[in-house]
């Protein structure tokens, strides 16, 4: 739980270089447009949180999913976002995995005994990857 | 068979060039832990709300900076902001916290208008 009202503010300096990227060189923002479009963030991600958290409940889940993240930008009409959510998503989940796949290659030199269940456990995890992946690309293929 | 032979090759599969977040998911995390009926947010969620974010900051300085006045004196400004809110369908949300500004001789002049409503009543 946030204890101070400025711990649901976004690091400024984060949110001025993202501003600045955005724009063309040389643009100056105002300190007022920046201090706005920081607190328009914070209340981007309260909304978002409550769509998707409305997706969950729906499906009788307690925990927020990527699906549901995806559908709030749906329910929000931030449709554009979409693509580039599901690409960055993509490279997400490839780093997680091969930071899981080093580790575990760590244990498995300390520990040997503990093998199979580990191989047993990546197994079902790839799994269960692959089926979340599928709908997806064909989603992409359609949409090209 | 197929799925195996694609999860090999998806290391070209990075046309944006932005994949990375320069957002800390921490803070990010704590605003949508400050929502009451959330309970718990997987990793994937918590790293794209992040990532949707930083969309979000984009498109809302792009759009106030191509609709406002900016684009003549090379700014952006808290009223191209204010006013890209009210004329954009998917930026209504931020009404509330991204309101016009007015003189205060308006905002008394608007308010004496109602009060004599109120009291035709």
């Amino acid at each position: 739980m946030a204890e101070r009202p400025e711990d649901l503010n976004l690091p400024n300096a984060v949110i001025t270089r993202i501003i600045k990227e955005a724009l063309p060189d040389g643009v100056n923002v105002s300190k007022e447009a920046r201090r706005a479009i920081s607190q328009a963030a914070s209340v981007f991600v309260l909304y978002a949180t409550s769509c998707a958290n409305n997706f969950a409940m729906k499906a009788k889940r307690k925990t927020l999913n990527a699906g549901d993240v995806l559908a709030a930008m749906e329910e929000m009409e931030f449709e554009r976002f979409l693509e580039p959510l599901r690409e960055a998503l993509e490279v997400y989940k490839k780093g997680q995995k091969g930071k899981k796949e080093v580790s575990e290659q760590k244990r498995k030199d300390k520990e040997k005994k503990v093998d199979s269940e580990n191989d047993r456990s990546r197994e079902e995890e790839e799994e269960e990857e692959r089926m979340e992946e599928e709908p997806d690309a064909e989603d992409d293929e359609a949409e090209n | 068979m197929k799925m195996s032979h694609n999860s090999c090759d998806k290391d070209d599969q990075s046309p944006s060039g932005k994949k990375n977040i320069s957002l800390p998911i921490s803070r990010v995390r704590l605003i949508m832990k400050s929502s009451p009926d959330v309970s718990s947010i997987n990793q994937e969620a918590l790293f794209l709300t992040t990532k949707a974010t930083e969309l979000f900051v984009q498109h809302l300085a792009l759009s106030a900076f191509n609709n406002g006045a900016g684009k003549e004196t090379n700014s952006l400004s808290y009223s191209d902001l204010a006013s890209t809110a009210e004329e954009t369908e998917t930026f209504q949300f931020l009404t509330d916290i991204l309101p016009k500004k007015i003189l205060a001789r308006e905002y008394l002049k608007s308010l004496e208008e109602m009060q004599e409503e109120d009291g035709d009543f």
